[in-house]
């Protein structure tokens, strides 16, 4: 029996401690924002939150999280309330396929709580481990940096 | 009485001082009017002098992060404190641009600049002195044509009293060997151009050869392991982690492509070695291969290939099977008696999708575990490393990816993930300090033994 917290709820889930927390998010709790894609933490689709940081859920055996805060793309807003990369993400019309782009939205929620007005090389360079097949980068990177400016101005208008 | 002792042992000290001093001082040399024309340089010797600069990593020290070639200012960190490379493009005010040949070449011989300033030997001129005068010529004809760059050097930052050049002076004095190289006439051709690149410009000794208190290497245990820049460099003699021993060929193709199947992958600072080879012809690579050799291992023919045997025996039987993923949780055929701990679950997670038997991909097939000198170190720091950080091509290289795991896996986690790869894939005995590797490789640790 393994304890898992994601998105704030706690789990209880009898499970070979060996599983990668991939399947365990998309299976068991039918969380499906992250997504497979090589398996071998290379092209970062399946990235997740684990505490501050953005790991690859498909290397990430479902033993090492128990205890620990797991966030995926559906705990950073809702439909009607989308959280600011949500809500960058969309209004830059960054998605083609969209296979990538929940991976691409945790790890640039990543970069953005650890650093709210990143330079752009700040921004590629985290951006590194995660892969778009269909090319639409240079809107990803829009995304990231119209994030970055909601997620400041809200920050220094709660610090006034 | 004892007055007269003590100023008897004054005058003895200020004696020593002064004769030291006057041993070690050098003058400055002329400065040249302006920066030799680049047109004033052979076109051969320039492109011997860019391989030769490649060879010497040059470049790794000499260029900051982000900034100009050859225009210094990286850090260079030491146990002593943290030393700056300096200037070496030909920029008159600030570089070596005033510089002769004769200027260079004494720099590079006896590590005194032009002015006569002492250097320390962070800069490797225990080594580039073996080097004859035609090579040191190709090297100032490559760096005199590199574009000038205007940036000031950087002062080291060393404690009082070594921050005082004269101690630079006294080290060469009682620790520098002058070149250049004199051939072993009881070896061939190869061996000796070979022995003459890795000690010479390769400087491979100034990471692979433990240092004395002093700094210097230790020549009496030549290749016997040190370090670079927080990274283990492993022993390449007969004290070498590599399981099986390494042969001429295994190096040349390692050296070569920064992979060997035998032994694994170049990391760390080892990975712009590789890179800067390629510049290197086959030939001269080969040489170098063919002389680390010939330190590896045991000397003996049928000792090694026993040991060679052996090693390839313990590594097939140690290696996770496919398939034992899905079954229960046991590491399959072979596996040792920890197979049911913290640490063989997080392997089987975390790391057999690539590092089980015959690799995951044809492209980017893991060394087996069971030959990987990493795994075989007296030392987990490398381990600890590539775990946190992954291995990563140069941005804009190809090659191999190993993702890190700094974010997903505690202190605690990767202490018994180390336990179980060092008990699985090692006949070695057990790793002691994982923890004081993990915070040497900058980890926080927490009451619960977390990460960051």
């Amino acid at each position: 029996m393994i304890n898992l917290n994601v998105n704030g709820q706690q789990h209880q889930i009898e499970v070979d401690p060996r599983t990668p927390l991939l399947y365990v998010l998309r299976n068991e709790l039918k969380l499906n924002a992250a997504k497979f894609g090589c398996g071998l933490g290379q092209c970062g689709a399946c990235t997740v939150l684990i505490g501050s940081s953005a790991v690859f859920s498909c290397v990430t055996p479902v033993s090492v999280a128990a205890g620990r805060p797991v966030r995926t793309a559906e705990g950073l807003g809702t439909i009607e309330n989308p959280g600011p990369v949500q809500r960058a993400f969309m209004e830059e019309q960054a998605a083609q396929c969209g296979y990538c782009i929940p991976g691409m939205m945790m790890r640039a929620q990543a970069l953005l709580e650890r650093n709210s007005s990143p330079s752009e090389a700040e921004i590629r360079t985290a951006m590194q481990p995660n892969l778009c097949r269909c090319g639409t980068h240079m809107r990803i990177l829009r995304a990231i940096r119209r994030a970055a400016r909601a997620v400041s101005a809200s920050a220094s208008a709660q610090g006034q | 009485m004892i007055w007269r002792i003590l100023l008897g042992l004054a005058v003895v000290l200020v004696l020593v001082f002064v004769g030291f001093y006057a041993w070690t001082w050098r003058g400055a040399m002329p400065a040249l009017a302006s920066a030799p024309s680049p047109s004033s340089f052979s076109s051969d010797d320039i492109k011997k002098g860019a391989q030769l600069a490649a060879l010497g990593d040059c470049t790794t020290c000499h260029t900051a992060a982000g900034g100009k070639p050859y225009a210094g200012g990286a850090p260079v960190p030491t146990p002593f404190g943290t030393l700056y490379a300096t200037n070496i493009t030909p920029d008159p005010a600030t570089g070596i641009g005033t510089w002769s040949e004769d200027a260079f070449r004494r720099a590079m011989r006896e590590g005194v600049g032009r002015n006569g300033t002492h250097y320390y030997p962070a800069f490797p001129y225990d080594h580039f002195t073996l080097s004859d005068d035609s090579d040191i010529a190709a090297i100032y004809a490559f760096l005199m044509t590199r574009e000038p760059v205007q940036q000031e050097n950087k002062a080291p930052q060393l404690a009082f009293p070594l921050n005082w050049r004269f101690f630079a002076g006294v080290w060469q004095v009682l620790f520098l060997q002058q070149g250049p190289y004199r051939a072993n006439t009881a070896k061939d051709a190869e061996w000796n151009r070979g022995a003459y690149l890795a000690d010479g410009i390769g400087h491979c000794g100034a990471c692979h050869t433990p240092r004395n208190w002093f700094g210097a290497e230790n020549k009496g245990d030549l290749f016997g392991g040190g370090e670079a820049e927080n990274w283990v460099a492993p022993a390449l003699n007969a004290s070498s982690p590599a399981p099986v021993p390494w042969t001429a060929d295994q190096l040349f193709t390692y050296l070569r492509t920064g992979f060997a199947d035998q032994h694994g992958l170049a990391a760390g600072p080892m990975q712009p070695v590789v890179a800067n080879l390629k510049k290197m012809p086959d030939a001269d690579v080969r040489a170098i291969a063919v002389y680390m050799a010939s330190f590896e291992g045991p000397q003996d023919q049928s000792a090694r290939d026993r040991q060679t045997k052996e090693a390839l025996q313990f590594a097939e039987e140690r290696a996770i099977k496919v398939g034992a993923m899905a079954g229960p949780a046991t590491t399959g055929a072979g596996g040792s008696s920890n197979s049911n701990s913290d640490g063989a679950a997080i392997f089987a997670g975390a790391c057999a999708p690539c590092h089980h038997e015959g690799g995951a991909l044809p492209a980017s097939r893991p060394v087996a575990l069971g030959l990987s000198s990493v795994v075989n170190e007296p030392s987990p720091t490398n381990f600890v490393r590539i775990v946190l950080d992954g291995i990563h091509p140069a941005p804009g290289a190809r090659g191999p990816i190993m993702p890190g795991f700094a974010g997903a896996l505690t202190n605690q986690q990767i202490v018994a993930l180390a336990s179980y790869v060092r008990q699985q894939f090692s006949r070695q005995p057990a790793w002691q300090n994982i923890e004081r590797a993990l915070s040497s490789a900058g980890r926080q640790q927490t009451a619960a033994g977390g990460s960051q």
